[in-house]
């Protein structure tokens, strides 16, 4: 079965991904609220989503989808149980703020 | 510069998925963040389906901008952090060796996307069906990768329960 062209260049999907992954380690490394740094651990995984769709689509080879099926799955279990730990810990602490969770630090 | 149709819903839709990422990152108020993280993933399923993976797009609205932005909204509501943010941007040390590790991994990343050479296959193998459909996707899920997915629904369970166990304060 023949598809048509991609009008727009596999390269440009890359550098979408590249450059939402670094927005989301940038959203880690920087911010400070706890729940926003899973909001940026979830577009890492969403840039991880892109780059594999994109290959897929590059090499017309369907296992890329089935893994991007995979991180959808374990993001979903992971949201579950960081929000968990979330709540756990400001019910322990009072705060959310990773700067001040740092008992394990030393 | 000469655009087609594609072409102009693509940088459409990347404008505006790292538009609502880089608002994720920057708005002070955690509800914001979430609604702009919902944005992101409406305009990523966007992206999903102009690279033909219909079925990953729908799965994205459903799972993520759906059910995993609902426990996420649930959560901040649950605390009531909306006065928690972060009342003074101080530039820290840390801060600054984060945004440079960042910026150094991008680098890297768009060197080596540059030097990358698409492959560009047009034709299906002979045999396989229609790219990206439910029917696709579900025929080599339920065949070959039938393990992995069965492994995948464990650990879901597995996430449940400690989900439960761990946010309970006593069981």
């Amino acid at each position: 079965m023949h598809l048509p062209g991609s009008q727009v260049a596999i390269q440009n999907y890359l550098l979408v991904a590249a450059l939402l992954f670094c927005m989301g380690m940038l959203g880690v490394l920087v911010r400070r609220n706890a729940l926003v740094v899973f909001m940026s651990i979830e577009l890492m995984l969403n840039a991880s989503n892109l780059t594999f769709l994109a290959f897929a689509r590059d090499r017309l080879d369907i296992t890329g989808h089935l893994a991007a099926l995979f991180v959808i799955a374990v993001a979903a279990a992971e949201a579950a149980i960081g929000l968990a730990i979330v709540i756990a810990v400001f019910r322990n602490r009072g705060t959310v703020n990773v700067e001040d969770i740092r008992t394990m630090k030393y | 510069m000469n655009l087609n149709g594609q072409e102009v819903v693509f940088y459409l839709l990347a404008g505006a998925t790292l538009g609502s990422a880089a608002l994720v990152i920057a708005a002070r108020n955690p509800i914001n963040s979430a609604m702009s993280l919902v944005a992101t993933f409406f305009f990523l399923a966007g992206l999903y389906a102009q690279l033909l993976a219909h079925t990953i797009a729908v799965l994205q609205v459903l799972v993520y901008a759906g059910a995993i932005m609902v426990l996420f909204l649930f959560v901040i509501m649950l605390l009531s952090l909306t006065d928690l943010g972060e009342p003074v941007r101080r530039v820290t040390f840390s801060r600054v060796v984060g945004g440079a590790a960042a910026a150094g991994l991008l680098m890297v990343l768009v060197a080596g996307v540059s030097r990358w050479q698409a492959t560009s296959v047009e034709n299906l193998p002979p045999g396989s069906k229609a790219f990206g459909t439910l029917e696709a996707v579900g025929g080599l899920l339920y065949a070959r990768w039938i393990l992995p997915f069965e492994v995948v629904s464990l650990l879901l369970l597995v996430a449940m329960v400690g989900a439960v166990v761990v946010a309970k304060p006593r069981i």
